[in-house]
Order: C-alpha cells, then sequence, then structure tokens
C-alpha cells in the first residue's frame, strides 16, 4: 500500500486552475452587504458612524493582510512577524519625531526605510532557508517575531509612547453624523497605498517582472528575471504596506510592543477571508471585517470585548467550511 | 539490541531526580510536558501531514478539565489525566471533521483560529471558568511528584505512539500523508484516519495540558494558554523535524529550557535579553537544521552508513 502510494504521489504533479477571480454568489453577496450599509447608514446615524469608524479600522487589517497575502503569493509562506515588523517601523518613526522632524517628513522616510528592512531580512534570514522547508521559513519568522519585540521593548521599553497626531482631532458634521477626521484619513491613507501598489504591479515593468516571479518562478528567471531579487523586493514592499498599517494604528491604541498583535491575528483572518492569493481579496476582507466586528458589537449584548477575536474567527471559520480557498480564492486542482 | 536506546533514556530519567534540585526537577518536568505536546503535533503533522497551529487550544481545554474535576469535584489529580485525555480525543475529532474540507495553510490558519480563540472563552464565561484569575486545583504537588508523573507519562504515550504508528494505523496515516488519492484508491478511509489522527493528537496535548497546570502551581489560567503557547508547541515540532519520535526530545529540550539559559545571558542585561537570545538562536538553529534533529540525525546515519559502504568497498 505504501509502496503504491509512494509511486502514484510520486508522478508528476501540475496545476491546472479550473476557475478564476470572483463567483457569481460571492458577488451578490458582496453587493448586497453593500447595499445593507449603505441603506443602514441613510436610516440610522450611530450606524454611519460605526460603518466609517468600522471601514477605517478595516483599512489598516486590509494593508497588513495585502502585505501578508503579497508574500504569500510569492513564497508560499506566511509571515508572522509580519505585524512586529510593522510595529518596529512605527517606533522608528517614532524616534525621528524625537529628533525633531515633522510627521508627514518622518512618515515617508519610515516608508524607505521600511523597505530596506524588510529586504534585509528577506535576504539575511530567509533566502537561505527558502527552498528547504516551508515550516522552517514559518519557524523563521516566528523567531523573527520573537527577536524584533525583544530589541524593541530593550531599545524603547515597553511603557506607552506618544506621537503627534497625524490628522489632528477635528470631526466632520454631515448632516447628524460625526465623522472622525483620524477615520477619513486612516482610510485615505491605506486606500491610496494599496492602490499605488496596484499601479505598481499592473503598469511598470519591476511589477510585471515581480508577478512573473511569484507565477511562475522556472519560466520568470529563464525569460531573464532575477527571481530571487524580486522575492526580496516583494519583502520590502510588504514592510511599507506593513509600516503604513503601523502608523495609521498608532492614533488609537499609541505606541507599545504588543501593538499590533491583535492586528495581526485580524489581518490573518481578512488575509483568508479574501482567499491568501488575492490582493483584491485581502482588502476587501479587511473591509468587510472591520464593519462587521464594530457593526456586531454596536447592536449584539452577548458580543462583548472578549469575543472580538473569536467573533472575527468564528466569520473566518464559516467562510472557510462553505467555500474552503477563501471568498476571491481559486480552486486548486492537482493532477495525480 | 533495538530497545537499548529507550532503556538508557529510562534508567537516566529514573536516576536522574536524585541530582537534581526541586526547582530544576521542575524544568526536567516540563520538557516531559513538551515531549507529550510535540508528539501529539508530531503524529498529526509527521504522519499525517496536516499542520495544526492550535493545539496549544488543546492543551487548554485539558488544563481546564483537569482544574475543574479537581476543584469543584475532588477528584484524584491522577485520574483526571485519563479523563482530559478521552474529552480532548472527542474535542480533537470534533475539529478533525471540519477539517477534513481544509488543507495547507488554511488548515493551520483555522486551527490557529482555536489557538486564539479558546483562551477568550474563560474571560467570557468567567463564572464557570473564573476569568482572567483562573481556576486552581485543590492542592498543589510536590516537584518530585510531577517529575514523576509527567515522565511516566511522556513514557507511556511514546509506547502508545510507537504501538499506533508501527502497525496498520501508522502506514495508513503515512499513505494519506503521502497522497490522499492513492491512499483513498488503496482502501484507506481519509475521514476516518485523518479524523482519529487529530483526535489523538489532540488527546495528547489535552494530557500535556492538565500537567501544565499542575506544573504552574495548579493554576489553570487564560493567558499561559495563549497564542504563544501553541507557537511554541509548533517551534518544538520543527526543531525536532518530522517522523522521528527521537527528534521530539530535542525540541522539547529546545522550547522547554532554552527560555531558562536565553534568560541567564547577561548580553543585554534586562529581562528583555530572553526574547532577544531566544529569537536569535530560534532562527540561527532553523538556518542550520531546516529539518530539524530528525534531518540531522538521518544524514548522520546516511553518512555513517555511507562510510562503511566505502571502507567494506576499499577493502
Amino acid at each position: 500500500m505504501v509502496e503504491l502510494a509512494r509511486r502514484l504521489g510520486g508522478a508528476p504533479k501540475r496545476k491546472s486552475r479550473v476557475s478564476t477571480g470572483i463567483s457569481l454568489p460571492v458577488g451578490l453577496f458582496l453587493l448586497a452587504a453593500a447595499a445593507f450599509l449603505v441603506v443602514g447608514s441613510a436610516v440610522s446615524s450611530i450606524f454611519a458612524q460605526q460603518t466609517v469608524a468600522g471601514l477605517a479600522q478595516g483599512a489598516i487589517f486590509g494593508s497588513l493582510a495585502l502585505a501578508l497575502v503579497l508574500i504569500y503569493r510569492a513564497t508560499e509562506v506566511i509571515n508572522f512577524a509580519q505585524g512586529e515588523m510593522a510595529m518596529a517601523t512605527t517606533y522608528i518613526a517614532y524616534q525621528l519625531t524625537l529628533w525633531g522632524l515633522s510627521y508627514w517628513l518622518a512618515f515617508f522616510l519610515t516608508l524607505g526605510l521600511a523597505f530596506v528592512l524588510g529586504v534585509v531580512v528577506q535576504l539575511l534570514v530567509i533566502r537561505p532557508v527558502q527552498h528547504k522547508s516551508v515550516l522552517a521559513v514559518v519557524i523563521v519568522t516566528i523567531g523573527l517575531f520573537i527577536l524584533i519585540d525583544g530589541l524593541v521593548t530593550w531599545k524603547w521599553g515597553a511603557d506607552l509612547k506618544f506621537m503627534p497626531a497625524p490628522f489632528g482631532n477635528t470631526v466632520y458634521h454631515v448632516g447628524q453624523v460625526a465623522f472622525s477626521r483620524q477615520d477619513v484619513g486612516t482610510l485615505l491613507v491605506s486606500i491610496l497605498s494599496v492602490i499605488l501598489l496596484w499601479l505598481l504591479f499592473q503598469f511598470t515593468k519591476l511589477g510585471l517582472a515581480m508577478r512573473a516571479a511569484a507565477l511562475r518562478p522556472a519560466a520568470a528567471s529563464l525569460v531573464g528575471v532575477r527571481v530571487n531579487w524580486m522575492l526580496a523586493i516583494g519583502w520590502g514592499l510588504a514592510a511599507v504596506l506593513g509600516a503604513v498599517a503601523g502608523l495609521m494604528t498608532e492614533p488609537t491604541v499609541f505606541l507599545q510592543p504588543t501593538m499590533m498583535q491583535a492586528i495581526l491575528l485580524y489581518a490573518f483572518a481578512a488575509a483568508v477571508l479574501g482567499g491568501l492569493e488575492s490582493p483584491a481579496g485581502a482588502v476587501v476582507g479587511g473591509l468587510a471585517l472591520g464593519v462587521f466586528l464594530n457593526l456586531v458589537g454596536q447592536y449584539v449584548g452577548f458580543a462583548t470585548a472578549e469575543l472580538r477575536l473569536p467573533i472575527a474567527f468564528a466569520v473566518l471559520l464559516v467562510v472557510l467550511l462553505l467555500k474552503p480557498t477563501g471568498l476571491f480564492g481559486r480552486r486548486q486542482v492537482r493532477r495525480v | 539490541m533495538r530497545f537499548v536506546p529507550a532503556v538508557v533514556a529510562a534508567v537516566a530519567v529514573a536516576l536522574l531526580p536524585f541530582a537534581l534540585s526541586g526547582y530544576h526537577q521542575g524544568l526536567a518536568s516540563s520538557v516531559a510536558i513538551y515531549f507529550v505536546a510535540i508528539l501529539g503535533l508530531n503524529v498529526l503533522t509527521g504522519y499525517t501531514g496536516q499542520i495544526s497551529i492550535g493545539h496549544g487550544a488543546f492543551m487548554a481545554i485539558g488544563g481546564y478539565v483537569t482544574a475543574i474535576m479537581s476543584q469543584a469535584h475532588h477528584t484524584n489529580l491522577i485520574a483526571t489525566l485519563p479523563l482530559s485525555l478521552a474529552i480532548t480525543f472527542v474535542c480533537g475529532v470534533l475539529v478533525g471533521i471540519p477539517a477534513l474540507r481544509l488543507s495547507g495553510v488554511y488548515l493551520a490558519l483555522a486551527t490557529f483560529a482555536l489557538a486564539v480563540s479558546v483562551p477568550q472563552l474563560p474571560l467570557k464565561f468567567s463564572k464557570f471558568l473564573g476569568g482572567s484569575n483562573g481556576l486552581q486545583t485543590d492542592h498543589t504537588v510536590s516537584h518530585l511528584w510531577l517529575y514523576g508523573v509527567s515522565w511516566a507519562c511522556a513514557a507511556i504515550v511514546f509506547v502508545l505512539a510507537w504501538l499506533l504508528l508501527r502497525g496498520r494505523i501508522g502506514r495508513a496515516f503515512r499513505a494519506v500523508r503521502d497522497s490522499e488519492v492513492a491512499a483513498a484508491s488503496s482502501g484507506v478511509s481519509l475521514p476516518i484516519y485523518k479524523t482519529f489522527a487529530f483526535g489523538v493528537s489532540a488527546a495528547f496535548a489535552g494530557v500535556a495540558g492538565s500537567l501544565f497546570v499542575l506544573a504552574t502551581n495548579g493554576f489553570a489560567q487564560p493567558n499561559e494558554f495563549g497564542v504563544l503557547l501553541s507557537l511554541k508547541i509548533l517551534i518544538g515540532a520543527a526543531v525536532a523535524g518530522f517522523g522521528s519520535l527521537w527528534g521530539v526530545l530535542a525540541g522539547a529540550a529546545f522550547v522547554a529550557l532554552l527560555p531558562e539559559i536565553s534568560g541567564s545571558v547577561p548580553l543585554i542585561g534586562a529581562a528583555h535579553g530572553q526574547d532577544v537570545v531566544f529569537g536569535l538562536v530560534l532562527i540561527l538553529v532553523m538556518l542550520a537544521l531546516p529539518n530539524g534533529f530528525a534531518g540531522l540525525v538521518a544524514t548522520v546515519e546516511r553518512g555513517v552508513k555511507g562510510a562503511i559502504k566505502w571502507r567494506a568497498a576499499a577493502s
């Protein structure tokens, strides 16, 4: 039996794609959800406020989830250190503002440093194990998680730190609905960074090379794409997205070494919700999760703060059981 | 001859407590506790190829079973161990059934969802499960008691795993791991073996959880069973490498003892030095041994056999 299993399993495996993009039921479901949000917001001002706050929160989940998806697509590995890398870069921004830089100057400088950090991490510790074992790479990212946590706590301490507020504390009023400038700014910055990234991937030569390296590494290297460098740049871009998520998280939870740990868990849920392979899915999953959690927290009495994480993961489990590759995921069939 | 290493190990373990202080006996028992949990994960991942990052959740369930039975019903502590074995076996089977639909990274993250969610439940249902303070057993145990019981459990579980994996069931597990389609067409029932493996694996983790509670002065607390515990078991399993029962011992020693050793490294001085050293050593070990100690053992064995053959050919 084992012999037979080995012989059959050893035959060359070929992936063939069955369906692509969004399936009809998922599309209808998302449309219905969007319509529900619009109608609800028109009816109740509390509903509208919670929806906007949820979208802002969800945009943060979405950008970190997108960072996870970028790395997953290229290397089939979940980067457990993504949140801690984001946290570390936020501390760098904090240090820059302490040295007298203005917030936005520090912001953009940090994004550059985050890119370098991501590339260096990939070159130093990921590349050596990359082709040996997926589990080894995952464990290395867990090691990075612990290491970065220790380094940051050693350098800056575990107590709360405060940065200047990026958007001020203004509140806009539209009719009876109050939107904080903070929420709107977070939403805009996150969405803008996602759009910029999409433009990079869709319309530049570098983006094309990166997509090629992720989808068909062997074929890409045959036509002259330097696959290893593309993977390193992918890690860099993921770190930049993480830095955006970290900097946008800071105004709500303030600076502390644990600030991104819960966010990372929500980002996992968002990424799986969207289907792990799909960048659009990660963003939609993040937004949907943010809004859903806020509305459930507002209207369902049983769902207290302790149940926020379990509810997020219950949603994830239900989606996975109905559609095992997430909302936007493609089904992959392996021929034996 | 095959049993020599096992006998030597058993004798060493039996004599060791006489050479150790109480504190070090506690440390040695935590090696045994991680051994049981990592062995459970190894059965699941190494033999059927299903990955789980949620074994901390099963440990939590086992731990709370022990704490509740002891506190509310004054059950003998040793008698709670088979009970938590049985309960977590059922939990594992219940998790294994939906897990049939998932594989690879989706299964990993779904089990991770368990690891995240289960420790939140005592906070929500604090009247029954004690909230963040947790529950305590009706009495605590000595270091020596813990040492004896946890190593006895480790030995029993090791033999159980060995008996299970050497015969028909182990062959079926490996067939499922190597190719599900081929296993199914050879008459191996995928649903039965995959959920059974989940149950066994969870049951081992449950026993480890019960022992874990006894090791923390009889307290079952939500934050002791957090995400980090699940990650530690995964780390231990990766350092151990899959498919070798002996590698598990190295993995268990790694996760149980390294925080102790790294805490005493005066590199940074502060308490945070522990995390820095642990993270650094973990990364270096994975860079050096991407397939864990089992991989190292296999390489050494191949090398020795190769050398013997080469000698024989030369002479």
